[in-house]
């Protein structure tokens, strides 16, 4: 009962058979090996899973990876380019926005679908759209301080 | 004026900081080997059952499945963080005692097929009468959780310090109240996982843990597994978040070596979230009674307490556990009378573990929430009586510790200013309000067995400096906080280190991350370890430079005589003469480093210095009741915080920010909900710890003190910051709205139903 599918992720295809109840989180992890997503609940509760689809934030643990067929799936792996960091990326090592790590790929993709929405958010929005995304180090001020540190950057040029 | 330090004191991001943020740091779960088998255990669905048969025979037969293990495989040894107080297996040998208590564990070609196995075990159990509150375990004839345990007390300490309960005699005024401190789980965002390898040939075990304490972990392994310690080697990956519950071993680090020896393929396991909540560890749920007699001009002169801790179904840390929790009544107040009584009681529940403050939180909740109920009563003002009764550096201690430094009273004065606390306190329209609470906590616990560490540094050709230490990151930043002491005492930069960390088959012995212990221990090794390749460079370059050795100094990959760094030799050119000389290469340093004992203490049986040093801090909250939701709004949250000199003050912030958002949590949502043993919100649905949303304002203030035992003037930082905020939330909701709490969670409800009251006794104040 598997099936065939094609998954586009970070620009590259995968040609992949796939039982249909395997979630695009097991699919990422397991069948091509991009461990930068996170399990942290397999529940939808973390955030932790969180990957790009066609722009906008998913929970790839409750997604089922034959619904992501057709659509541009980015993960972590695929933020930077050619060794360079994505400027979100920078500010969380700068801001010290993160402890453990284990939140920070979902934060970052989270936080990037949010600027590339609105780029200069008030910190209060931006409070309720990472709300999503669970830490239990960093008690969120450092997080909120990175992606605050983009969006002022972005405002700024634009 | 020149900087003291370069490195040290200086705000720099995580070693690996980068490797988080692209997704590259290599968790456990991360780790995949060439035909790794899966493994899934099969837990009790009952508090307290007897075991009477298990029937595997189906499991065995299903396709893909390559091994099967019950309690009765394996051997009758054991285990637990405390020595003597080691009472957990693997699997449930005989009975079970909580409900998701290990009962058979399977491994196979797939995780999906290990859980099919699952579903085809049957086990049949009698069950047995359970029992789920401390002090209802304590009466006589309550069901034994372990029949070798009468009364259910696995651990009590009883202590008495000055002149004991005597001195309620002398007191004016005497205070007696009850405080309850509920179950909080750890919640780490990384779910505990281990993979194990085995070779055959050498009958050596290779094992990636989820890990605070990678050679605790090896002892436990190699003493129910039977295999000798050499012949384990325990890697600690990164670890996504600790906080305590990952100081234990679990059934899944003994069953992934058992089958990797049994299969000869290297093994998986790892926990979904239901099980991080009911096989695990969380704060032990506490009852502390506390009666405090206080002189009329405000000085506490005696307090006696009863504190009942509810363990759970095995011991983890008990013994350490109940006495911390005795022993730091004693900081940051001069208590000169104390008596402690405290039991470690066994319940058909999850089991208790140390968990950010291990048994302190609970304690201090009590004491800081009564100080207040004290000050109110007495008509002085909480802060005041807080400086008032606050230790001060080198002053006698009645449980003999030695405090070289103290920033508490400070501390408590910095707070009230940050916070507002003239203008606020008790002048806040109702429903808003401030409080306060304060804390202490010790820089790793002295004197245990094995509470060593060690460290190698070597200095390469290329000026690069290589660091072996045992010391466990968990998140928290150890390995680049040990890295920037190296680099302060050598002269180079952080980028010039490189760490590696946590294996036992490589570097030197640790003690973990546990106490708070880390940076004042592992950092003191490491300091040590520089220390001595300094002097083997200095003694060289001295004579190069035709200089004394004690007068040189070594900043910026720059040696040159103190005061003249424009006559400096570069560190590379030192490097290239010292070859040159034929002197051989590379230049090693070794250290290793326990705190001094002078006195030693035993814990539980002898006084003496508890720590090498102690932390100070005090946390003032502001916060705001919603009238039609009862929720409770943190405001504003204050930490001044004397962590001695900060290593790293970013790290020390984010340390202190996560603290906060730990009390919120603890104050005012976080409950481990159990009805008849069964967890009833074992997800992070239900279960439901701060968001960004709840973060409120934040101020830090460092008061730094530079203490005498600590690398660069070191504290600990991060496990004493978690145990105030809680008390300080509680003390503000008494002054939004007057009402004193004195069970956690505040709850929404418990607000409502407390504004009610107050309607209908017309209390509020105007």
């Amino acid at each position: 009962m598997k099936q065939a599918i094609n998954l586009n992720v970070n620009g590259d295809t995968y040609e992949l058979l796939v039982a249909p109840n395997l979630t695009l989180l097991e699919v990422l992890r397991e069948k091509i090996g991009l461990m930068g997503t996170k399990r942290g609940c397999d529940l939808g509760a973390c955030g932790a899973c969180t990957v790009l689809v066609d722009g906008e934030a998913y929970l790839s643990c409750i997604m089922l990876a034959v619904d992501a067929v057709g659509k541009n799936i980015t993960t972590i792996e695929g933020l930077s380019h050619e060794g360079e960091l994505h400027p979100l990326q920078r500010s969380f090592i700068d801001n010290g926005g993160l402890q453990c790590g284990f939140c920070t790929p979902g934060m970052i993709l989270t936080a990037k679908a949010v600027l590339d929405e609105d780029p200069s958010p008030t910190e209060e929005s931006l409070k309720k759209k990472l709300a999503g995304n669970l830490c239990r180090c960093t008690g969120y001020k450092k997080v909120l301080d990175s992606v605050m540190d983009v969006a002022g950057q972005s405002s700024k040029e634009g | 004026m020149e900087k003291k330090y370069s490195v040290v004191g200086a705000r720099l991001p995580m070693l690996d900081a980068g490797e988080k943020v692209k997704g590259a740091a290599r968790f456990t779960d991360d780790i995949v080997l060439p035909g790794m088998l899966h493994g899934k255990i099969l837990r009790s669905p009952f508090p307290h059952a007897k075991i009477l048969n298990i029937d595997t025979s189906k499991a065995e037969k299903l396709i893909g499945v390559k091994g099967v293990i019950t309690g009765r495989d394996i051997p009758d040894v054991p285990y637990g963080i405390v020595p003597k107080a080691k009472d957990e297996f693997a699997l449930a040998k005989i009975k079970v005692r909580h409900v998701g208590e290990a009962v058979v564990a399977v491994c196979a070609t797939d995780p999906e097929i290990a859980e099919e196995a699952l579903d085809l075990i049957k086990v049949e159990y009698e069950q047995l009468p359970g029992v789920f509150d401390p002090l209802d375990a304590i009466k006589e004839g309550a069901p034994l959780v372990h029949d070798n345990t009468p009364n259910n007390i696995s651990a009590s300490i009883h202590k008495s310090f000055g002149e004991g309960e005597k001195a309620f005699d002398d007191c004016d005024l005497v205070f007696d109240n009850t405080f309850y401190s509920q179950a909080v789980n750890h919640a780490p965002l990384e779910p505990h996982a281990a993979v194990a390898q085995f070779d055959p040939l050498k009958g050596e075990m290779v094992i990636w843990s989820s890990t605070q304490i990678p050679f605790f972990l090896r002892r436990n392994i190699s003493t129910t597994i039977l295999i000798p310690e050499s012949k384990i080697r325990v890697i600690k990956p990164r670890v996504g978040g600790g906080f305590g519950q990952k100081i234990d071993m679990f059934s899944k680090d003994f069953c992934a070596c058992w089958f990797a020896r049994q299969t000869g393929r290297p093994v998986k396991f790892l926990y979904d979230r239901e099980e991080i909540f009911v096989a695990t560890r969380q704060r032990h749920p506490m009852y502390v009674r506390v009666k405090t007699g206080m002189k009329k001009d405000g000085t506490i002169h005696a307090q006696r307490f009863w504190a009942h801790a509810d363990g759970g179904a095995y011991n983890s840390t008990a013994p350490l556990m109940i006495t911390l929790s005795c022993y730091f009544l004693m900081v940051p107040y001069r208590v000169p009378n104390l008596v402690y009584e405290g039991y470690h009681v066994y319940t058909n529940k999850p089991v208790g573990g140390a968990m950010r403050g291990h048994g302190i939180p609970q304690a201090r909740f009590a004491v800081e929430r009564q100080l207040d109920m004290i000050a109110v009563e007495m008509g002085i003002d909480p802060a005041e009586l807080r400086i008032k009764n606050s230790l001060h550096a080198h002053e006698p201690h009645p449980g003999g510790f030695i405090i070289n430094t103290c920033g508490f009273s400070e501390s408590v004065e910095k707070a009230a200013e940050a916070i507002g606390w003239r203008e606020k306190r008790g002048k806040l329209p109702y429903g808003r309000g401030v409080g306060m609470g304060g804390a202490s906590f010790p820089s790793g616990v002295s004197n245990m067995s094995h509470l060593a560490s060690g460290a190698v540094v070597q200095l390469g050709q290329d000026g690069a400096v290589t660091l072996l230490t045992g010391a466990a990151d968990i998140g928290q930043g150890a390995e680049t906080v040990i890295a920037q002491i190296v680099a302060e005492e050598l002269g180079v930069r952080l980028e010039d280190i490189r760490v590696t960390a946590a294996d036992t088959g490589i570097t030197p012995l640790d003690a973990g991350t546990f106490g708070s212990g880390v940076t004042v221990r592992a950092g003191n090794a490491a300091l040590e370890a520089a220390t001595s390749l300094k002097k083997k460079l200095f003694e060289f370059v001295a004579k190069e430079m035709e200089a004394n050795p004690l007068d040189l100094v070594a900043r910026d990959r720059l040696i040159y005589v103190k005061g003249s760094p424009d006559k400096g030799m570069p560190l590379m050119e030192a490097i290239k003469r010292y070859r040159y000389a034929d002197l051989p290469m590379p230049i090693v340093g070794r250290g290793s480093w326990m705190a001094p004992a002078s006195e030693p203490t035993t814990l539980l049986n002898e006084e003496g210095n508890f720590a090498p040093n102690y932390s100070f801090m005090t946390q003032a909250a502001e916060v705001e009741i919603d009238f039609d939701t009862g929720k409770v709004k943190v405001v504003k949250m204050v930490t001044a915080h004397d962590c001695g000199t900060p290593i790293n003050p970013l790290l020390v912030e984010g340390q202190l920010e996560g603290s906060i958002m730990g009390g919120i949590g603890h104050a005012l949502y976080e409950n481990v909900i159990t009805e008849k043993g069964q967890v009833m919100n074992p997800s992070f649905l239900d279960y439901g710890f701060p968001t960004a949303m709840e973060m409120p304002e934040m101020e830090g203030i460092s008061i730094e003190t530079d203490d005498p035992v600590g690398p660069f003037g070191a504290k600990e930082s991060g496990e004493g910051t978690q145990l105030a905020p809680a008390p300080a939330i509680v003390n503000a909701i008494y002054d939004a709205i007057g009402v004193n709490f004195m069970e956690l969670p505040i709850t929404p409800e418990k607000i409502l139903k407390a504004l009610e009251e107050n309607k209908r006794s017309e209390k509020p104040r105007s």
